[in-house]
């Protein structure tokens, strides 16, 4: 812990070292920010890849490509690559990059520590990737990983996705203690913590609920473990366990899993809008305090995940009512968007695009998570397209617009350039058609009774999955224009100012774009923003 | 050490504290999950195992339905069934029952039977004096035996409940129950290809 002023002291005066060093033994949270962002990057085009091949099978009923083992493979590496492997680890590189600046810190709290919760990752999804070439083949059990398919009946490989998820578990508890530790330690004088910008308060929270579940989830999979390999029966039936007992216990993990994917969205669509709708974001306060209900809702719902599992009326009644409950806060951040831009000078840039998307494709998603939390009407929908097309909202224009979006905004501070403006306002065009395409008719399919994770289908719902499946190409092969725009903007383009918006505000906007290796060597002072400037500080 | 480095040092302590103690917490679930559907009575298992207290008041007024059922888990491959389907009973009676185990391979097996009662809200009034249940349960190859169930209902079962099943599922435990085992013995050897 004593590494920090060290490292800042010993690598102020040359900089960056040279060649692959930099990255493997880097401390600098810029340079660990762009690690996990390209890391997230790589996973997001595997498990799209992953996405593509399932929907190029459900292209027409009947086999056409692939095996239905296979299938189930594709359908359980892609949750688990796009959950662990693309979004978490999206959000983390952009709190590396931006918390210091923005809490005007030198760097994170814990830079040693913060390069190993890194580099555990590319072994972690290494070993998780090496099961597609094992004997049995990858997991097959879907993400949620129930037991006792994945202990009984699991393929070998299963040990190895055990001890995957092991290490990803540790590098993100890892990655929230520091997150912790340089929120509530290293703010510049003067900064209180209602004074933090809403992408700092998100984090904080987020960091909270990864520290609370992800133990919870490493809990889990050691049972497994042990079940499989040790004789005991913490899910076997025969010898006293309970197969629904791993339910309940994988959605105290999963539920605040979810939101762990969303509140650091919430933040990144809190500092965009304000800045292209050119007003200080409406109602600071209850965003904060919304943020935080929807952290501790998150605890006493994990029910609604398992209403047909046979839970008694009660339980149902009580799970559906608090489930219902979480509308409210969300609500209140929805209509704090919307009145953030009300009146408000707009102007559509790529990154304001993203954001506007995600407000109201989130809704329709949030929408559709209300219908999923009826219980009576749950056991229609439980296990069918429907609720593939809810998490996918939720998900995909959601927090990956949301990352989006934040790419965007912040890619010129990083890279001291203007990214094609152009070509980023058609990636989001073409995303947005794909992502509706896609996803919307799943809510036909499943209402109609298609159920998830099969490889084949009953002739009534092959329209719908034709359609599907062209705007999955569509938004796959879209990405690319992101890849082609991010590289050519770190290569070159239009010089960057510092405040790069006009409506920019905050402490990472009084730094040069690119910011020196290391920033706020010495402490910035920090103002409290005016009251009647609409612009914030 | 910095002020900075001691509130570092404080927190970080505190973190990881939080953090050990919410993998115990994963594991403490089991138990309050056990404790929670003990006191609930809600996923229909079998509270009263062992010898009641001699009752003497049996309700004539009253007949309850109690159906047997015996299911074989997956790949088992015994014949397993009650010797009768269905029992009525007067609450407060004793009623003996038994259930046919026949194993058909040519090999010893050990087999054991999980019980679970329907509706959950009659478990705590299903009171299993024996049960062939708690005990493993060992046949030779080609072996059949009657396996024995003593039980009784209780007059506190509410009275909208008229009919009540306990149904067995039958799990193969060999190979937990013998350490030494070839894969050719093993039923369910073959099932992962």
């Amino acid at each position: 812990m004593g590494s920090l002023e060290q490292t800042v002291s010993s690598t102020d005066h040359h900089g960056p070292a040279k060649g692959i060093t930099r990255w493997l033994y880097t401390t600098n949270h810029k340079d660990i920010g762009t690690l996990y962002l390209l890391f997230s990057l790589n996973m997001f085009f595997i498990g799209g890849c992953m996405a593509l091949t399932i929907r190029a099978e459900l292209f027409q009923p009947g086999l056409q490509l692939i095996m239905p083992e296979f299938f189930n493979q594709m359908t359980t590496m892609h949750g688990l690559i796009m959950v662990f492997g693309a979004v978490m680890p999206a959000f983390v590189g952009l709190a590396n990059w931006m918390i210091p600046m923005m809490v005007g810190a030198p760097d994170m709290a814990l830079p040693r520590m913060n390069n190993w919760s890194f580099w555990i990752l590319p072994f972690a999804f290494s070993m998780m990737l090496s099961t597609l070439l094992m004997e049995g083949g990858a997991p097959n059990f879907g993400w949620t990983f129930y037991a006792p398919l994945s202990t009984t009946y699991a393929p070998p490989s299963v040990t190895f996705f055990i001890f995957a998820v092991h290490m990803m578990g540790i590098s993100s508890i890892m990655g929230a203690i520091n997150v912790i530790a340089t929120i509530l330690n290293m703010r510049a004088p003067g900064m209180k913590l209602m004074d933090m910008p809403l992408f700092v308060w998100t984090w904080l929270i987020t960091a909270f609920l990864l520290i609370a579940v992800m133990p919870v989830l490493a809990g889990v999979v050691t049972m497994m473990l042990m079940d499989i390999h040790f004789g005991t029966s913490f899910f076997d039936a025969a010898g006293g366990g309970d197969p629904v007992l791993f339910q309940h216990v994988f959605w105290f993990f999963g539920h605040p899993e979810v939101y762990i994917m969303i509140l650091p969205a919430f933040g990144v669509v809190s500092e965009i809008i304000p800045t292209f709708a050119r007003k200080r974001l409406f109602g600071y306060t209850s965003m904060v305090y919304a943020t935080a209900s929807i952290a501790v809702l998150s605890f006493i719902v994990w029910a609604h995940h398992m209403f047909t599992v046979g839970l008694p009326l009660v339980g149902e009644l009580f799970f559906m009512y608090t489930t219902m409950l979480i509308a409210v806060p969300t609500g209140v951040k929805v209509f704090n968007w919307v009145a953030t831009m009300f009146r408000g000078s707009m102007t559509f840039e790529t990154p304001m695009l993203f954001s506007l998307a995600f407000v109201v494709l989130f809704t329709i998603g949030g929408f559709s998570g209300l219908m999923l939390a009826i219980a009576p009407a749950d056991f229609q929908y439980h296990d069918t397209y429907f609720v593939v097309a809810h998490f996918h909202y939720v998900l995909v224009p959601g927090s990956v617009f949301s990352i989006m979006a934040a790419a965007y905004y912040w890619l010129p501070k990083w890279t001291g350039h203007m990214y094609n403006e152009a070509m980023g306002k058609l990636h989001f065009w073409l995303s947005f058609i794909g992502v509706n395409v896609t996803f919307f008719p799943m809510h036909f399919l499943g209402l109609a009774g298609m159920p998830r994770r099969i490889p084949d289908y009953a002739l009534q719902f092959a329209d719908f999955n034709m359609v599907a499946t062209f705007g999955a190409f569509l938004f796959g092969f879209s990405q690319l224009i992101f890849v082609y725009n991010v590289i050519s903007c770190i290569r070159s383009g239009k010089k960057a100012t510092a405040r790069v918006w006009e409506g920019s505000h905050g402490l990472e906007w009084t730094l040069p774009s690119p910011p020196p290796y290391h920033s706020f060597t010495e402490s910035p002072t920090f103002t409290r923003p005016h009251r009647n400037d609409d612009r914030g500080g | 050490m910095s002020p900075l480095q001691r509130r570092n040092r404080s927190l970080i302590t505190r973190l990881v504290a939080g953090t050990v103690l919410m993998f115990g917490f994963g594991f403490l679930l089991v138990p309050l999950y056990d404790v929670f559907c003990r006191v609930t009575g809600l996923n229909g298992k079998v509270l009263n195992n062992g010898p009641v207290a001699q009752v003497v008041d049996i309700n004539h007024e009253r007949r309850v339905r109690v159906q047997l059922l015996g299911v074989n888990n997956e790949a088992m491959p015994w014949r397993f069934q009650p010797d009768q389907s269905e029992i009525s009973v007067f609450p407060g009676e004793m009623k003996q029952a038994a259930f046919i185990a026949f194993n058909p391979t040519r090999h010893y097996m050990v087999a054991q039977a999980v019980p679970s009662v329907a509706p959950s809200e009659a478990a705590a009034h299903l009171h299993k004096v024996n049960c062939f249940c708690f005990e493993q349960q060992p046949l030779m190859a080609g072996e059949q035996r009657a396996m024995p169930l003593v039980f009784m209902v209780d007059n506190e079962l509410p009275q909208h409940i008229s009919t009540i099943t306990l149904s067995y599922t039958l799990f193969d435990i060999t190979p937990e129950s013998r350490p030494v085992l070839t894969l050719q013995q093993h039923p369910q050897g073959d099932s992962y290809e």
